[in-house]
């Protein structure tokens, strides 16, 4: 008799125990994919500001139209792959960040561009922006590092493997350009 | 890493629970005394203590924000602010964008409060905005949003409700037993054995009433101080960069002004506390900030960006053993950001940050905004009447 009430004891423990480990993987899970959608959300935004930078700036930058259309380019470029893998897609968004530093950067020979409120507000969006970017790419890595910690690591493994958690990818930037802070040159 | 917090929390809770084990125990012999009771004391207690805290978890934010005179802005009145305090909210992971607040006062602080991540807000004084550049704002930002993260708003909120009871607890305590024993007017059991019993409730009682608050302060005094230590590590990992928030305590260090819509009760709220007097050095218990000198040297030190790193530099700075538990700090690299693009071009020097928040302040007062040719800001009053005005400078006419 006691050892039926052992069996029953230690099976409600075990369920107990599977109960909160899945939670915990479901929650996690839930945290990646808010994590990746506000990735999203702001890359979309950089996208939307872009075409309204290069009009404003195009009629004050008349001998950088390489530089320009090197920005345009690799937003559309980035806007074709929305849809892709988290690894194409970072590629894409890393070529448009240094597209785009190398743009702000030119900025500086010119001050009348400065001067220009429209300008400067369409500055503190874009640089806002970028934060936001690198800060929800940040929390979202957190947050796969996390998930695949649990995935891997005893006793949550078990849970994972039975109810199919896969391990999350990372947003990783795989562009040099944007990890080295922009050097600003004033010779020409 | 974001688990680690909880292991705090834990040490957090258990000196809560000591102050209201203080708070049973000062109503339970105030009962006896008064009441040959101990129920009726614990009562009384327990009802000062709830009714408190029930208006503090309602209302406490609204109250805290309308005592500061804090005005509410949105995206379009200060874009550089709002679009930091999202910055940090989307770093840390906040669900809901926090409510954001600037309460004209050139004294420089900031706060963070409501009941739930979910019913929050922050406060900068209109001084700290025109004061600190975009990397120093972000640092100031992430401690805050980390008050939030961490619920540190609703522990300090319910911490200081314990206090306040049994303050007033003592307070009226004392005032009872001078007056009852000048009129003599005491009821007493009268069992004639119980004289004994009588002096040593009642010399318990007294001291009670006298070290409970110094004691409950104590306490609260040290878990503000933690919080605050928590707070500076958080907002280093949110922004992976120590030296901005570093750099704007070293300017909040170097203020002398004091916050006028501050009070005792408030102060464990805001960055720096507001009372400091200048130079002082805060080691002591009795302060509900760690120095900031010493914050400022344990940011600098950091060699990453993680919880270890502060952890670390805090025992260099610090000695002794560390503010974060060894259980929490995993083994993970966190480097320091370098690229900082806020950095580079587009930065609004102290000059305009100054003109940018007084026109968000004059508007926020209702005042209209009129830009004249000759460069001259023309500000017209809510009250003001007459449909044109002249420019006071070039005689220049305006339509209102």
């Amino acid at each position: 008799m006691v050892a039926v009430y052992v069996i029953i004891g230690v099976v409600v423990v075990l369920l107990i125990t599977f109960w909160i480990l899945y939670n915990g993987l479901v929650r996690l899970r839930n945290q990646v994919k808010n994590a990746w959608a506000q990735i999203d959300v702001q890359l979309k935004r950089r996208h939307d500001l872009i075409p309204n930078l290069v009009e404003t700036v195009k009629g004050y930058m008349k001998h950088e139209r390489e530089t320009l259309e090197a920005v345009t380019k690799a937003r559309n470029i980035a806007q074709q792959l929305t849809s892709a893998g988290a690894g194409e897609r970072a590629k894409a968004e890393g070529e448009l960040s240094s597209a785009l530093a190398r743009l702000l950067a030119v900025v500086e020979r010119y001050p009348d561009l400065k001067a220009n409120q429209n300008f400067l507000a369409l500055q503190e969006e874009l640089t806002s922006t970028e934060n936001k970017i690198s800060f929800s790419r940040q929390f979202y890595n957190d947050s796969v590092l996390r998930l695949n910690n649990k995935t891997q690591m005893f006793p949550s493994n078990v849970v994972a493997s039975m109810t199919g958690f896969k391990a999350g990818e990372f947003f990783e930037v795989t562009v040099a350009a944007e990890r080295e802070p922009v050097k600003v040159s004033f010779t020409e | 890493m974001w688990e680690q917090i909880r292991s705090n929390q834990i040490r957090s809770v258990v000196l809560t629970i000591g102050m209201g084990a203080l708070l049973i125990l000062l109503g339970y012999f105030l009962g006896l005394y008064f009441f040959d009771r101990a129920i009726a004391g614990l009562v009384i207690a327990i009802l000062v203590w709830a009714v408190l805290s029930l208006i503090a978890y309602f209302q406490g934010d609204s109250i805290l924000l309308s005592m500061s005179r804090a005005k509410k802005i949105g995206r379009d009145d200060h874009p550089r602010l709002y679009n930091v305090v999202e910055e940090m909210k989307i770093a840390s992971g906040l669900e809901k964008m926090p409510d954001i607040y600037i309460i004209d006062d050139p004294a420089l602080n900031a706060f963070a409060t409501g009941r739930d991540p979910n019913r929050a807000s922050v406060a900068i004084t209109s001084g700290l905005l025109q004061k600190l550049n975009r990397d120093e704002l972000q640092g100031v930002i992430g401690h805050e949003i980390s008050h939030i993260k961490n619920r540190d708003v609703l522990l300090m909120a319910m911490c200081s409700i314990l206090l306040g009871t049994i303050v007033i607890l003592a307070w009226y305590g004392s005032r009872f037993l001078i007056f009852g024993s000048m009129t003599g007017s005491r009821r007493s059991s009268s069992s004639g054995g119980g004289g004994g019993a009588q002096i040593i409730i009642l010399v318990v009682a007294l001291v009670l009433m006298i070290l409970a608050p110094i004691m409950a302060q104590l306490i609260y005094f040290a878990i503000s101080r933690k919080r605050e230590y928590l707070a500076d590590a958080s907002s280093a990992l949110y922004t992976r960069y120590p030296e901005g928030l570093a750099s704007a305590l070293e300017k909040l260090g170097a203020s002398t002004g004091q916050l006028k819509s501050a009070n005792k009760a408030t102060a464990p709220m805001y960055i720096i506390n507001p009372f400091r007097k200048r130079g002082m050095k805060a080691i002591d218990l009795t302060s509900t900030h760690p120095p900031i000198s010493e914050r400022i040297r344990i940011l600098r030190a950091m060699a990453g960006a993680s919880f270890g790193d502060y952890d670390q530099a805090y025992r260099q700075v610090h000695g002794g053993k560390g503010v974060i538990p060894a259980s929490s700090v995993v083994a993970e690299t966190v480097p320091i950001a370098t690229t900082k693009l806020e950095g580079e071009a587009g930065e609004p020097n102290e000059i305009q940050r100054t003109r940018e928040t007084s026109d968000v302040m004059w508007r926020l007062s209702n005042y209209n905004t009129i830009t004249c040719e000759c460069g001259a800001k023309l500000r017209v009053p809510p009250n003001f009447k007459e449909p044109q005005i002249k420019c006071p400078h070039c005689g220049r006419t305006h339509q209102v």
